[in-house]
């Protein structure tokens, strides 16, 4: 097999015969070919995973000095932030880093709803990437319990009891979840234990997620496929480097909140131990939490808020069969890209609405997000039946060979 | 293997002895593994010691008419609240068809002075405001939970806001007029 690849040095070669790692790696990292016309939102998904990187290493070495005890774990964080030799920089750069991992994630995922990366062949790449982000929310949810402030401690317990909205066993569901009869010991020790499995797990889904890439080939801005090698150039060293200048304005944005800005994502209430006895004043999630939590709170049933809650989420993994347009990118939907930019929009309103107490306007405005949320499902299926979409180039390469006779 | 070639089969239906073997041994496998499987879910289940913690002995002599003191019970508030004859017979004026979780006063305590509850909302446990005098205690003059703006009134039953239930009341008995043994 591996006659077909040969590489100049000769341990390397030695290695690859007999372990086919080398190979692997030519394939999909170096001669990949990835469309040429890629945009700078392509960058996310390397961006993401750097994050992740950062996220695990960082992580262990945190792990080092915590420990997972009611009675200790709030002060083993200050000996952290306060004795452990670079300690803050390492809390906040998780901390801090948890955040840029879930902006790399979202641009990604509405980068993938604007050129329709979720279509045909793609349905379960996109299904993959769900996975990853459900896994990420679990993660960063039981992370964020480990300080043990007021905040970890009402946080998990509102989280936790939204599973008690089931009938008949949602109660014992809630008591096993706990290990106990409130969140205590028990709770902490396996969400520890679990907060360090997870991101393993991601891993796994990550290395699937890019299987799948490299079996259907990236999307690209046109949502066209690729027609021929005219069409693509390898990903080393074309889009390295683009990925590259990516990693590089990340960094800076995310290192200057690291450093100027620690506590910009974080609540003041975390810094309080956590007590059993007193509830803050208002509970709020981390940020990106806040649709869905302002999804929870704009049904006015428990049930019915937890159910829509979840299939907030759940709906997104039937968009590709819900989408009934052939058309890939919004830049040839007029209709889709319109609406496309409302729903990043009532995005965002939920977000304010899951951020603010709900009193006047945010319970009404909550609500009529939420209304818009799901209705865009609907929306996507008649939209891609009446719209009529503008004329598809030939290729990737057609307008850039011939301008002169586009379209 | 020398075996490896298919048994005689009975071509009428299709099925055949290697069929049912393999059905029967992958049912047996499953069971064997959700067997195995069962320790594991269940080692997170609460512990001896965790259940063990299940009774709590409250003194409420020093609680005044009109005072609420909250105490711990496995790890979670408990209300007692003596209430005044106002606030009694408001809970007992109440229609029990208007309710939410229709109970009456008399279902949810043992002696009308003494109101015993678990201090956690139903809707997504957070502790209810209103043991304090300083407390906002909702428009029907029991319990405020400041999360989502549930209302409890002076028998703790839901009367307003997302919460599904009353103020769970847990199992407790009265040692004497000023001491009460909770679960």
């Amino acid at each position: 097999m591996s006659e077909q690849t040969k590489f100049d040095n000769k341990i390397v070669q030695w290695v690859d015969d007999r372990l086919p790692v080398f190979t692997i790696l030519k394939h999909s990292a170096v001669d990949y070919p990835t469309p040429k016309n890629l945009n700078y939102w392509w960058n996310f998904g390397s961006l993401a995973g750097m994050m992740l990187v950062i996220m695990i290493l960082t992580g262990i070495f945190l792990a080092m000095n915590y420990a997972a005890n009611t009675g200790i774990a709030f002060n083993s964080v200050e000996r952290i932030m306060r004795d452990v030799n670079g300690g803050w920089l390492l809390r906040y750069l998780h901390a801090n880093g948890a955040s840029f991992f879930f902006i790399a994630v979202y641009i990604h995922i509405f980068r993938g709803l604007y050129y329709g990366s979720y279509k045909a062949p793609r349905e379960l790449l996109w299904w993959l990437g769900l996975a990853i982000y459900l896994t990420m929310m679990a993660t960063a949810f039981m992370g964020y319990v480990l300080p043990w402030g007021q905040m970890s401690f009402w946080g998990a317990t509102v989280i936790t009891s939204l599973f008690s909205a089931f009938p008949v066993i949602g109660d014992h569901i809630v008591t096993w979840l706990w290990g106990g009869f409130t969140v205590d010991n028990p709770t902490l020790n396996r969400f520890f234990a679990l907060h360090y499995l997870l991101p393993f797990v991601i891993i796994g889904l990550v290395m699937l997620h890019l299987v799948a890439l490299h079996t259907v080939r990236s999307n690209n801005p046109l949502g066209i496929d690729i027609k021929g090698p005219q069409d693509t150039l390898p990903f080393h060293p074309y889009y390295t480097i683009k990925d590259l200048v990516g990693v590089g304005f990340f960094l800076i944005v995310y290192l200057a909140v690291v450093f100027y800005a620690p506590n910009f994502f974080g609540e003041p209430d975390n810094y309080m131990p956590a007590n059993p006895m007193v509830t803050p004043s208002e509970i709020v999630p981390e940020w990106y939490f806040l649709p869905f939590y302002a999804i929870l709170r704009s049904i006015p049933d428990k049930l019915g808020g937890v159910c829509c809650m979840f299939g907030a989420i759940i709906i997104l993994f039937f968009l590709p069969w819900i989408d009934s347009s052939k058309v890939r990118s919004a830049k040839f939907r007029p209709i889709y890209k319109q609406v496309f930019w409302i729903f990043l929009a009532d995005c965002f309103l939920l977000g304010y609405c899951g951020a603010h107490k709900p009193e006047g306007n945010v319970v009404l405005l909550g609500q009529l997000g939420t209304a818009a949320y799901f209705a865009f499902f609907p929306l996507l299926w008649i939209i891609g039946k009446v719209e009529k979409p503008r004329p598809l180039p030939q290729s990737i390469a057609q307008p850039v060979l011939k301008p002169m006779e586009k379209i | 293997m020398a075996d490896s070639s298919p048994p005689a089969s009975d071509p009428s239906d299709g099925a055949t002895r290697r069929d049912f073997l393999v059905y029967a041994a992958s049912g047996l496998g499953a069971v064997g593994v959700a067997t195995a499987v069962w320790p594991f879910i269940n080692s997170m289940n609460p512990a001896a010691d965790t259940l063990a913690l299940s009774t709590t002995e409250v003194d409420i002599s020093p609680v005044q008419v009109g005072q609420a003191i909250t105490v711990t019970w496995r790890g979670k508030p408990i209300f007692v609240r003596h209430r005044t004859a106002e606030e009694i017979k408001a809970a007992e004026d109440v229609n029990i068809k208007e309710l939410r979780d229709p109970q009456t006063d008399a279902q949810r305590v043992k002696k009308p002075e003494w109101l015993i509850m678990v201090g956690i909302c139903t809707h997504l446990g957070c502790i209810p405001l209103g043991q304090k005098p300083s407390d906002p205690k909702g428009e029907f003059g029991g319990w405020f939970c400041p999360c989502h703006g549930s209302q409890y009134d002076t028998s703790g039953r839901i009367r307003k806001g997302p919460a599904p239930l009353n103020l769970l009341v847990p199992q407790y008995t009265f040692l004497s007029d000023t001491s009460v043994r909770i679960g």
